[in-house]
């Protein structure tokens, strides 16, 4: 059975030209670039090349690129190198639907005395931008946000939160994990201070990423050692995974306008679910979000089963559903979009990318329908009425 | 991905007795169920049971489950379970036996079992017109606000499972899954529902002078005595003394009569050992 992979926002596959560039640098030309041979000095030219790569897709100049091993790295490095550097600040905002990566670090440095303002969502997974207005003191070292969420693909409007923020001189830095080679990103001229990337998100392998810092902007290397990186993440260079990055960013480029495509699939999908399925939702419409994801709810059954009939037909997909997690709680980015219970549980992404096929769409539209029946015809819920629904979800409340 | 048998996964791609039973009103047929766990706690199963009044047999089940696939898994295996036997011998059914049957679930999808288990006891009191027994509804204090858990509930697993931690009661219950704010009023608990008495030094000894005291009216009578000695851990060395020292019945005496009357006291663990 072909695999039918929807599960691009997890993971991707490596482009075949990303690993073809890199294998000379896992093979023939292993030495370190800050050797003082020319068998070294190769290397460091490749390095250079894939930094000048990266920043073309950014719309960056090249110093402005730090390697890191991903996103998790350059999420962790950008909000402590703005703490480190405004060391009088002790307050952060950020927003209640961050990936794990910044909510738990947020979460560590609440602990160590930092204060955090966490943004809420509407039921859209919009931010209310007089919210942000509000949060901003004087005491502000930086404000987080992410550009695209993970799992529902909603778009942050960057350009205005960014103005916000830099009006009031505040450090801004956008975790663009999802974004990058998805939506077109220019950074020359935006607000944007710190930026974080992740190779894996788009074909490069996983291992590798880069953090953007605006230049001038004050910086604190999260790892000490060697120079590399201009003194700003020590450690030998991951050469292939840089080399490879750089090959996925030009790759991104030359394919952003292929996204157009990749989103006639995702709409065609969900209109097609939409139209086949009662009661659906697709959880974050009305937001601008990215062309490859969607986010659909199926209320009255649970969203690790869907999982699990969805693999046995060979399609993978993905959901914050609590069964999923080690944790016993939904996603949280849908708790903060104050969901009803009946579709919380119940929510599956499908993430797409530019090798995902018409066919691979129509092979979902074929047995998802059947598969959703024959999960609501195990539930004993059928409608938000249900006097056993009403009556525990009122006793919970009331004891808790 | 989670580690689930192929009796989980058999079951939940084709579940056994799905469905509601109508109750038709037949004389001498009772059908009860048992509804446990909420869509907001992202499972629920409703368990019907058909019964015949006069032999306590149980005719038929089925079940309606919202919830993950070892939650399906487990309602589908307890319906296959309870078909055909009596109501006290369903009764007899415990959460583990459930996940047996299905050959063990991951550890943290064990509260799936104890659904099965709770719903199952749910019915049965239906249909024996004992006051329930809604799990939610005890009387004891509720523990965990965003599952919904009183602390008879907690008390329950932990005695019929032997949990020990924290983490076990979460993936058995689900207690402690959310905020995580009562963690620790499990672990006092736990503490309280299984620990075995802790003594000091101290306090064993003066436990063992005292069944030294009783003892010893009874060696005196045949004009020995006994002195504790030392003690090592859970090993005892007393000093026989007078006629006892050097009785042919001295082993009897140290073996059968102060060590088993120690190990009431202290446990099974007690050694008693006489210096010679």
């Amino acid at each position: 059975m072909t695999v039918v992979y929807l599960d691009n926002n997890a993971t991707t596959a490596v482009a075949p030209e990303v690993l073809e560039a890199m294998l000379p640098y896992l093979t023939t030309a292993y030495g370190n670039p800050s050797s003082m041979h020319r068998f070294g000095g190769q290397v460091a030219q490749a390095i250079q090349t894939a930094r000048e790569q990266v920043a073309d897709l950014l719309g960056a100049t090249p110093t402005e690129i730090v390697f890191t091993s991903g996103g998790t790295e350059g999420n962790n490095t950008a909000i402590r190198s703005a703490l480190a550097s405004f060391p009088n600040r002790r307050h952060i905002v950020t927003t209640q639907v961050e990936h794990a990566c910044v909510r738990n670090l947020c979460r560590h440095l609440e602990k160590q005395g930092y204060q955090v303002t966490y943004l809420s969502v509407d039921r859209r997974g919009q931010l209310d931008l007089l919210e942000l207005e509000a949060a901003l003191t004087g005491d502000t070292a930086l404000v987080s946000v992410m550009w695209a969420n993970n799992e529902t693909g909603v778009l942050f409007p960057i350009d205005q939160i960014g103005a916000l923020v830099k009006s009031r001189g505040v450090l801004f830095h956008v975790d663009a994990v999802q974004a990058v080679g998805k939506i077109p990103i220019h950074l020359q001229d935006s607000p944007i201070d710190l930026l974080t990337l992740s190779g894996h998100k788009f074909h490069a392998p996983k291992g590798i990423g880069a953090l953007y810092v605006r230049r001038g902007v004050p910086f604190r290397p999260l790892l000490l050692g060697g120079h590399q990186e201009r003194n700003r993440r020590a450690g030998t260079e991951n050469v292939a995974g840089s080399v490879g990055l750089g090959r996925a960013a030009v790759l991104a480029k030359q394919h952003l306008a292929d996204m157009a495509r990749v989103q006639a699939l995702r709409d065609h999908l969900e209109q097609s679910i939409l139209r086949a399925i009662p009661e659906t939702v697709v959880n974050g419409q009305g937001s601008p979000r990215l062309p490859n994801t969607s986010n659909l709810g199926f209320k009255y059954i649970e969203g690790e089963a869907i999982l699990l009939l969805l693999d046995r037909e060979g399609i993978c997909a993905s959901s914050g559903s609590a069964c999923t997690s080690a944790s016993l709680e939904p996603s949280h980015v849908l708790q903060a979009m104050g969901l009803p219970y009946s579709v919380l549980h119940g929510s599956i992404r499908l993430s797409l990318s530019r090798y995902t096929t018409p066919a691979d769409i129509e092979r979902v539209l074929a047995v998802l329908p059947g598969i959703v029946a024959q999960l609501r015809a195990l539930s004993p819920f059928s409608d938000d009425e249900s006097d056993w629904l009403t009556e525990r979800t009122h006793a919970l409340l009331a004891t808790g | 991905m989670w580690n689930y048998s192929d009796k989980v996964l058999d079951h939940f791609y084709h579940p056994r007795n799905q469905g509601a039973i109508e109750d038709k009103g037949e004389s001498g047929i009772a059908v009860v169920r048992g509804e446990v766990g909420s869509l907001a706690c992202g499972d629920a199963l409703r368990l019907y049971l058909k019964i015949d009044r006069a032999s306590d047999r149980i005719l038929d089940a089925k079940f309606q489950t919202f919830g993950c696939t070892s939650a399906i898994a487990a309602s589908s295996a307890l319906t296959e379970m309870v078909k055909g036997r009596t109501v006290d011998e369903a009764l007899a059914i415990s959460n583990q036996d459930i996940a047996d049957y299905l050959d063990g679930l991951p550890p943290q999808k064990m509260h799936c079992s104890v659904m099965g288990q709770e719903a199952l006891e749910q019915a049965i009191a239906q249909y024996r017109g004992w006051p329930i027994a809604q799990p939610t509804a005890d009387h004891s204090p509720l523990v965990c606000t965003c599952f919904g858990v009183s602390e008879e509930r907690i008390r329950k697993v932990v005695r019929e499972n032997r949990l020990t931690t924290v983490e076990e009661v979460t993936h058995y219950l689900k207690a402690g899954g959310g905020c995580g704010t009562c963690r620790e009023a499990i672990a006092d608990i736990l503490a309280r529902t299984i620990a075995p008495p802790r003594l000091t030094t101290l306090q064993k000894i003066q436990r063992i002078q005292a069944v030294l005291a009783e003892l010893r009216p009874l060696l005196q009578q045949d004009g020995g005595d006994v002195e504790l000695v030392d003690l090592e851990g859970d090993c005892v060395w007393v000093q026989l003394q007078g006629a006892c020292g050097d009785c042919p019945s001295r082993l009897v005496t140290v073996k059968d009569l102060i060590q088993v009357r120690l190990q009431r006291v202290l446990g099974p663990a007690v050694v008693v050992e006489a210096l010679a």
